[in-house]
């Protein structure tokens, strides 16, 4: 298995339980979870998603996802409604970890509170959140 | 040893495809010397030890008196009075009490070797060839053992294991156990962690005591009435005999997960939405792709094909009882 190396992309938002967010004009917005979360987890075998029409809340637990040892929450970086869930990951749960920004994304969302996007983090703040922890 | 190396699914699948190699010396290991050894070991051991020939090896429980599983282990015999017992470590303190205890009034010395011996578990479809040239060693039959000379020092090989492949267990002396190590991986043996073990040795149904086995539930609940002769009188026989002849409440069963969800240790079994049990071992299985384990259920649930669900999280998950192993080669 080979794991891309660690990389958090500048256009990003990051949560610091380790989910990103990407802004998708000002009413949608992509979710996952970061390099470093895959990392911590390990191979993820299997992602429980949200169903379309859920509504999630900014800090609370909206997916699971797991590794052969360990169940992990995931944590919404925003608020909003889910308008489509990445059912590529049913069959391939392990692009999480190949690619967590881009086939391994989990989720995406109509924001109910946009303006809740300046409590997030940059891509620096977040790297200097992982060197400090 | 860590969880892992590189990666759950990929040591899994060396040893299920290739070799790979556990570092197992948190085993404990004790040994039972003098001429009351055998019929001490009848004493205290579920199994008929009585069968075990020189060089022979043999799997029993340590019961207590209510025949509670203290302990599971492998019984080697080097000698005719001699026999080493590998102990799972976080019971080997209790057990060599246990032992020391149930050894008044036999004729037996009772040692903690554990010092003496690191252990790596080679396993796999290819694990034999590969020993066996590396080492340079000649390998015992399956389920037997033998004495050979590996980094220069005494060893023992036995040809046991606890991944449902073939392979074998060296017992080797601590000091040269890294240089072996290092030799067996310069031959393509895959190093393996904990998180393998656990996910090999779930598919072939393989008991770990302090999940599936426990001081509170007997072998016959826990579907080891196979390693339990009453007849030889061992400490929890009448237990053990009452509970074959009765029948017990709950019985341990593998089950398959049949769509998502994985299943953890402590999961509620359901039937029918009433609780019926609870998992004991739970994880994804790497070569079946799904979520597989164990679990104390009903015993009239327990039969293969029963469908019921695991509370998942929260998330009833609908599971199927399955017939041992889960996993078969092949």
């Amino acid at each position: 298995m080979t794991l891309a190396d660690a990389h958090y992309p500048d256009e990003l938002l990051y949560h610091d339980q380790h989910d990103w967010a990407r802004l998708d004009g000002d009413e949608h917005a992509v979710f996952g979870i970061t390099w470093y979360a895959q990392d911590s987890l390990g191979e993820v075998v299997f992602y429980d998603p949200p169903e379309v029409g859920d509504t999630i809340d900014k800090d609370q637990s909206y997916a699971e996802v797991e590794s052969v040892k360990a169940v992990s929450d995931v944590i919404a970086p925003l608020s909003g409604e889910v308008v489509e869930v990445n059912d590529g990951l049913a069959d391939a749960p392990e692009q999480i970890n190949g690619d967590p920004y881009g086939e391994g994304w989990l989720v995406k969302v109509k924001l109910s509170h946009p303006n809740e996007a300046e409590q997030l983090l940059g891509a620096g703040e977040y790297r200097k959140l992982l060197e400090n922890s | 040893m860590p969880v892992l190396y590189e990666g759950i699914k990929e040591e899994h699948s060396a040893v299920r495809t290739h070799a790979g190699v556990f570092d197992v010396s948190h085993m404990g290991e004790v040994e039972v010397e003098g001429p009351g050894a055998l019929a001490f070991l009848q004493r205290v051991l579920s199994n008929d030890v009585a069968k075990v020939e020189l060089g022979g090896a043999q799997y029993s429980c340590l019961c207590a008196e209510d025949g509670g599983v203290l302990d599971d282990l492998f019984a080697y015999r080097l000698g005719g009075d001699r026999y080493l017992l590998v102990t799972n470590s976080a019971n080997h303190e209790a057990d060599l009490a246990w032992l020391g205890r149930w050894s008044r009034g036999f004729d037996v010395a009772v040692r903690d070797v554990a010092d003496r011996y690191a252990m790596l578990a080679v396993q796999g479809p290819h694990a034999r060839p590969i020993v066996a040239r590396t080492l340079g060693i000649e390998l015992p039959a399956r389920m037997r053992v033998s004495t050979a000379r590996i980094g220069g020092r005494p060893a023992l090989v036995c040809g046991t294991g606890y991944t449902g492949e073939d392979g074998v267990e060296l017992l080797i002396d601590p000091e040269v156990a890294p240089a072996i190590w290092a030799e067996l991986l310069d031959a393509g043996v895959v190093p393996c962690g904990l998180g393998a073990r656990d996910t090999l040795r779930l598919e072939a149904c393989f008991h770990l005591h302090g999940n599936d086995l426990s001081p509170a539930r007997n072998p016959i609940e826990a579907g080891l009435g196979w390693c339990c002769a009453e007849a030889t009188g061992f400490v929890g026989a009448e237990a053990v005999a009452s509970a074959r002849r009765e029948g017990t409440a709950e019985q341990l069963a593998p089950f398959e997960i049949e769509g998502p969800g994985i299943p953890r240790q402590g999961n509620p079994v359901l039937a029918g939405g009433e609780p019926a049990g609870e998992v004991t071992s739970g994880s994804f299985s790497p070569s079946l792709e799904r979520g597989i384990g164990m679990a104390y259920v009903r015993t009239d649930l327990a039969e293969p094909g029963t469908a019921l669900e695991i509370d998942v999280r929260g998330k009833h998950r609908a599971a199927r009882i399955a017939s041992k192993p889960l996993y078969r080669k092949g």
